[in-house]
């Protein structure tokens, strides 16, 4: 490279970096609302909660409700299944966490409907574990916390925010 | 390419073509020459324009009668079937043509690997069409959603799940696809939007394909490099049109056997209920042209490093020019790497068909086996094996080896330079 090739930036280079830089940001600023109009739009956002009554719902049985277009779980469990889902060791556990941390009222489980590992949707007391769920697409079995035990999907099923308005009454989102 | 030299014959045509050279490229594209040994494996490229533009017009007519939304989809397809002047012939040629245009291109693509027609210097008209085989999954994928039946939910469902497995950004990406947080109306509208782009993208890049083809010219089943126009040559038109025009009769006639005989053997029978939220089939399939890849993804028991594998199998096959060190082109002169070969054809089948059964027990160890296999063919076997064969001789010529040979390799070579001159002569 010659001496004249490593001359200072002059007044020229200095224009050209700066209409680069700003037709950057103006092509970035053109391009962000075609991208983002593919985001959850207003109106799906206008559903993301819903109101459930579970005053039908005996212990021992589960329903199933439609939330942001997935499935809720809704699950009343029995004493046994409770104890069943505390006793259980926490190093058994593909992804460890506590029966107590995920029903916050220890007779109702509520979990996503979802198989974490590619959407499918879980067969109720199916599967290896009394009172679980089996995904009957790639064969992971959950247990009667939501618990992810054997299979490919790598986390438990996933839990809703949600809360009691009152002893009958879940509000989901 | 004796096109530069061109003149059109009338005084019309010469002031035309002065101004935009179409009746140049016209030229171009029927003197073109072809190597005189090219077999039936090389008519698969004119057979998947015709699967390309049929897909297109019928695509084009469905497109006027379906309605792309959650509630009305599944209706107006029946609609399309049942109402609709011929409406089930177009819908049942469209359907079953994304199959043929699959069975025409996995054709084409062994074809090339059998050949070596993807090695130097061919490897951008590989990589583009390897472009063109990606979006052909991905279009085919977006079109089997739309009828919004069960398998087009859940397929849908499971397919864009794919994208969760990135960390940190996989579920904001997953929730940007879908336009919502499962796939729903917003999810069918994009889809629709795009199946109708992507056909034309691949139109664009089928342009391309043959652009960068025409600049080495074909490959040919002996591999060599062959002086063009001479002996061992032929113009595109008439002889590879005749031939071509052949190969595409025998293939309509299997088409039409599809479309008229057994519609919906390719098909799934769930994808005739419509889509449920709350229901999840049994058995959750592709269609059958993406099973290879599905068998790949189930055999990984991780969910990430699964989805990777997924994308990596066909990322070999970008890569390949690179990864197959050998010279030689064709597997006539490779004895090795010809049965290397059909243990891949094998492998890639019996891939398949682990992809449609249950995931689990001996199906599931077989698919590892076969994953494993697979990518040990290309990451191991071909890199070694370009460096460790022994190849046979391969001729000076095409017709070397019929007209019994020219001994000396420079009366051949003089010959053929003589070839040269004259035609341009």
């Amino acid at each position: 490279m010659s001496d004249s090739d490593k001359k200072k930036p002059n007044r020229r280079d200095f224009i050209l970096t700066a209409t680069t830089a700003a037709g950057a940001v103006g092509v970035g600023a053109a391009v962000w609302p075609l991208i983002d109009q593919m985001n959850p739009d207003a109106s799906v956002k206008a559903l993301a909660s819903t109101e459930v009554d579970i005053s039908s719902v005996q212990p021992g049985q589960s329903i199933t409700v439609l939330w942001r277009g997935k499935p809720v779980f809704i699950k009343h469990r029995t004493p046994e299944e409770i104890e069943e889902a505390r006793k259980v060791d926490l190093k058994e556990l593909k992804h460890p966490e506590k029966d107590e941390d995920r029903a916050k009222k220890p007779e109702w489980l509520v979990t996503l409907g979802i198989c974490t590992h590619l959407g499918c949707v879980p067969l109720t007391n199916k599967g290896d574990y009394e009172g679980g769920w089996f995904c009957p697409c790639h064969g992971s079995h959950y247990d009667t916390s939501g618990r992810i035990r054997s299979g490919p999907a790598p986390t438990n099923l996933e839990i809703p925010e949600y809360t009691f308005v009152d002893s009958n009454t879940i509000k989901i989102g | 390419m004796s096109s530069h030299e061109y003149t059109p014959s009338s005084k019309f045509g010469k002031w035309f073509n002065d101004r935009l050279p179409l009746l140049t490229l016209a030229n171009h594209l029927t003197d073109y020459p072809t190597p005189k040994n090219l077999n039936y494996w090389w008519t698969f490229g004119g057979i998947l324009t015709f699967c390309l533009i049929t897909q297109i017009i019928t695509g084009l007519v469905l497109a006027m009668h379906y309605i792309a939304h959650a509630d009305l989809a599944f209706g107006s397809v029946e609609h399309i079937m049942r109402d609709v002047n011929y409406g089930w012939l177009i819908r049942y040629v469209h359907a079953n043509g994304a199959s043929m245009f699959f069975l025409a291109v996995y054709i084409h693509i062994f074809r090339a690997l059998y050949y070596g027609s993807y090695k130097s210097p061919r490897e951008i008209i590989w990589i583009i069409g390897m472009l063109i085989y990606f979006l052909m999954m991905a279009t085919a994928f977006l079109g089997y959603v739309l009828p919004w039946g069960q398998m087009s939910f859940w397929g849908a469902t499971v397919i864009t799940n794919l994208f969760s497995a990135i960390p940190l950004v996989g579920e904001s990406i997953t929730h940007w696809l879908w336009g919502g947080y499962s796939v729903d109306n917003p999810t069918l509208t994009r889809f629709f939007s795009l199946h109708y782009l992507f056909p034309f993208l691949i139109l664009g890049l089928v342009i391309l394909h043959i652009w960068a083809l025409h600049v080495p010219g074909n490959n040919n089943p002996i591999g060599i490099d062959i002086k063009k126009p001479s002996n061992d040559t032929v113009p595109f038109h008439p002889y590879i049109v005749i031939k071509d025009i052949f190969a595409l009769l025998i293939f309509l006639i299997i088409f039409a056997f599809f479309v008229f005989f057994s519609p919906n053997i390719l098909g799934h029978s769930d994808n005739y209920i419509e889509a449920n939220p709350l229901v999840t089939p049994a058995h959750i399939v592709p269609e059958w042209y993406l099973l290879p890849f599905y068998a790949i993804l189930r055999s990984i028991p991780d969910k990430l490093l699964g989805v990777i594998a997924m994308f990596a199998a066909i990322f070999v096959l970008v890569i390949l020019p690179w990864l197959d060190t050998s010279k030689v082109r064709s597997a006539l002169f490779r004895p090795i790497y010809k049965q290397f070969y059909w243990f891949l054809v094998a492998d890639v089948l019996i891939l398949g068909y682990m992809g449609a059964m249950p995931a689990e027990g001996i199906y599931l160890l077989i698919a590892r086996v076969a994953t494993a296999y697979y990518f040990i063919h290309f990451l191991v076997i071909l890199p070694i094996l370009g460096r460790k064969e022994r190849t046979l001789n391969v001729p000076l010529s095409i017709t070397e080896p019929v007209l019994g040979g020219m001994p000396n390799p420079s009366m051949a070579k003089a010959k053929s330079d003589k070839v040269k001159i004259n035609s341009l002569g």
